[in-house]
């Protein structure tokens, strides 16, 4: 599809007039660069539409963004430790419902695996009497390490201790009302805290779902 | 997915859920459909988290899961869903105006959570409701109720598919996933409940009543010692419902633009008899008798029977096809849906000018136009007719066809026509429109985040003056404390509020635009 390229003029394959230059006439340049980000219109924009409803629907958003925050359902980064502790910060904290979802309807896979199942009445006692205070951590800790064997159990203990100074998020204010759901609500932030170790944790397990998990693809150690 | 929706996808889940749950949620959404174990490798997020995500994406109706073949379970995300979150305060707006603010509490609740069974549902908003109530009054849990009702038997409410249950336990291993169903017939049937209550103020903490149970904090759960009677049966907002009832209300503001005010009341009479009997995607509605429509005009418009036939006829023939003759009645969805854009797209061209959305409207009556039969009906000069052409054409909202005189298409010798094809212009716009919202959503995060500082201050600023007026601080000291703000930060808030109100009026009309455009896309796909 050489074709003619004209010697040493231009010659055009279609009527140039058609396109709109006349003969001759000096073509516009060629763009070298990208369009600019912010080109400037010539025209403004039709206004806003504005009445009652659409008031109405704009303090609805506003509102719904700021309730969702608070919902139990979002999930907030774990922050790292600051350096130095505020002490605003204790009384900022946003108290938020836990939330379990109900178990029939999900895969089995996404239960968070009960490894606290033997620990379960005591935990749930033991927290009643007092969240936060190491006291009842350690005894809390202590409960667990008479009953599984095959752990490394001191770290844990420290690092159980760690996590729960830390997490601010957690539910720590003390209520000491909160009897009721304790338990599955407790196994579930046990979970929580005991996965943010690196440590193994699915060792053998007395039989407890092994075997049958879909998690036991995973590069644990076993023998 | 388009890039554009990804992103957008992305903005809405960060805000909504929090930064873990975004980036699950838009891995699923590039991915399609993952396993459990591949989506934490994929992300490089913790088992535990990824498990958290899922349940809170799942219980919103945004992740669906499906069991495969050796019992590996695949989730899915749906990314359409996550975008119909832009339209909640539309929803929940609409409902306040159908059912009043016991319905519109009813579905906000229900949009919050997801999924909510009715006795959870009715408790919450009996307990919202008597908040703001004066004192002493309470809300009925049974009004409550039968809001709900309602709003189930127009099907603004559904129930949502529902574990099986088994009579007998399964010889093997239960399945790794339940697999949901859902019977037609009992989407809306609501459960015989009869709940008996009234709604509970929370009392802030001075204020303790010695005969309120102390379980009142933000922290308290249902009181799990009773058996829930509903338990297991859980419903969420029909969305599509609420998409339907949009459709209408655009047809009956096009009709009444296009005549007058009864005309309107007459189509919207017929929409509202084939409310339920025609699904919600269904090109034309049944077939009325115009006695029928007659009998179901509300009450007030007492025109005769005549005079009623005579609108009737005037609808069908109006070059628009509202209404069909005889056979068919309402080409509803289909026509109107061309109407609305059509009166879209040349809102948008107004951006280029009206002269274009002249060009483009002539283009678009007559299918095909030469270049020099634009500039001649359009009465527009040369020059600018060519500019205009040419900005659409690589805006890509016109399309060449080319005619060829010659076998071998010589340029010279072909017919170039200008041609408008809606799908593919509705498309772009569709796309622009997911771009501009993604880009009004960055700017208002970016905003804020720039006054961030100021905003937490007035807001300290605030919760201080309110503490002091509670417990009875002079005028002098109240002075005081409000000019720690001084008076240009003042201002800056002021700028910054009116901006960010701004922004989210914009995010709310661009939403209306994309429903039109969404739901006209969608049932000319059907049509084909």
């Amino acid at each position: 599809m050489a074709g003619n390229k004209g010697r040493g003029r231009a010659a055009y394959t279609f009527n140039i007039e058609a396109v709109g230059f006349s003969k001759g006439e000096k073509l516009p340049d060629v763009v070298l660069k990208p369009p600019p980000l912010f080109p400037d219109t010539d025209y403004k924009p039709v206004p806003l539409k504005t009445g009652e409803g659409e008031e109405y629907m704009l303090a609805l958003k506003q509102e719904l963004r700021e309730t969702m925050k608070r919902m139990p359902y979002f999930i907030e980064t774990p922050e790292e430790r600051q350096d130095i502790e505020r002490y605003s910060k204790r009384y900022m904290k946003v108290y938020k419902e836990e939330w379990i979802p109900d178990w029939r309807r999900l895969p089995r896979e996404m239960m968070p695996r009960n490894k606290c199942k033997k620990a379960g009445p005591k935990p749930k006692k033991a927290k009643d009497a007092g969240k936060g205070t190491s006291l009842t951590n350690t005894a809390d800790v202590l409960k667990k390490i008479e009953e599984l064997e095959k752990r490394d159990d001191g770290e844990k203990s420290d690092e159980e201790n760690e996590d729960k100074e830390g997490s601010k998020e957690k539910s720590k204010e003390g209520d000491d009302d909160d009897d009721d759901d304790a338990a599955e609500q407790e196994e579930y932030d046990e979970e929580e805290q005991e996965e943010e170790n690196d440590y193994i944790n699915s060792y053998f397990e007395d039989g407890d779902d092994f075997g049958a998990d879909s998690d036991d693809n995973m590069d644990e150690a076993t023998y | 997915m388009t890039q554009a929706e990804i992103k957008l996808c992305s903005l809405l889940l960060q805000e909504h859920f929090g930064e873990i749950v975004e980036k699950i949620g838009v891995h699923l959404i590039r991915t399609g459909s993952q396993p459990l174990r591949v989506i934490a490798h994929d992300t490089g997020t913790s088992l535990d988290q990824v498990k958290k995500a899922l349940c809170v994406l799942i219980q919103h109706n945004l992740v669906s899961y499906q069991v495969h073949k050796r019992g590996v379970v695949e989730y899915e995300a749906q990314c359409s869903r996550v975008l119909r979150m832009l339209r909640y305060p539309r929803y929940i707006y609409t409902t306040k105006t159908l059912y009043s603010d016991t319905g519109e509490l009813i579905v906000e609740e229900l949009l919050l959570n997801g999924k909510l069974t009715m006795s959870a549902v009715v408790k919450k908003v009996a307990d919202r409701l008597t908040e703001t109530m004066e004192d002493g009054k309470t809300m009925d849990y049974a009004e409550v109720s039968n809001t709900f009702v309602r709003l189930a038997d127009t099907h603004f409410v559904q129930r949502c598919p529902s574990v099986p249950t088994t009579e007998n336990s399964d010889p093997g291993p239960p399945p790794p996933a339940p697999t949901l169903v859902i019977n037609e017939k009992d989407m809306y049937l609501v459960p015989k409940l009869s709940l008996i209550g009234k709604g509970k103020r929370r009392r802030s903490s001075d204020e303790d009543a010695a005969g309120e149970p102390k379980a009142k904090r933000p922290k308290h759960t249902t009181d799990n010692k009773e058996p829930i009677p509903d338990d297991g049966i859980y419903w969420q907002a029909n969305l599509d419902r609420f998409h339907q009832h949009f459709r209408d209300q655009a047809i009956v503001s096009a009709v009444a633009n296009r005549m007058d005010q009864t005309s309107s009341e007459i189509v919207r009479t017929m929409l509202r008899m084939s409310e339920i009997t025609t699904s919600s995607s269904a090109p034309f509605t049944q077939p009325l008798s115009s006695n029928e429509i007659f009998r179901s005009l509300p009450v007030g418009y007492n025109i005769s029977k005549q005079v009623l036939d005579q609108y009737l006829t005037l609808l069908a023939d109006d070059p628009l096809e509202f209404v069909g003759k005889s056979g068919d009645s309402g080409g509803g969805m289909y026509v109107i849906s061309i109407l609305t854009t059509c009166h879209l797209l040349s809102s948008f061209l107004s951006r280029f000018g009206s002269r274009c959305a002249r060009i483009f409207r002539l283009v678009l009556q007559k299918k095909h136009l030469e270049q020099k039969q634009v500039e001649d009906f359009a009465m527009i000069p040369a020059k600018e007719a060519k500019d205009m052409l040419y900005k659409m054409l690589s805006e890509n909202f016109m399309s060449l066809q080319e005619i060829p005189k010659t076998p071998d298409h010589a340029p010279s010798r072909t017919f170039y026509l200008y041609t408008v094809n809606i799908l593919s212009a509705a498309r772009m716009l569709l796309h622009r429109c997911y771009k501009s919202i993604a880009n009004l959503i960055e700017r208002r995060q970016f905003e804020t985040k720039e006054n961030k500082r100021l905003l937490e201050k007035s807001q300290r600023v605030e919760a201080i003056i309110a503490s002091m007026q509670a417990t009875g601080a002079e005028e002098a000291q109240l002075q005081e404390i409000e000019e720690m703000i001084t008076a240009p930060e003042r201002q800056q808030l002021e700028t910054l509020k009116r901006n960010v109100n701004k922004l989210d009026a914009s995010e709310i009309q661009v939403d209306e635009t994309i429903f039109l455009l969404e739901s006209y896309i969608e049932c000319t796909m059907k049509r084909q």
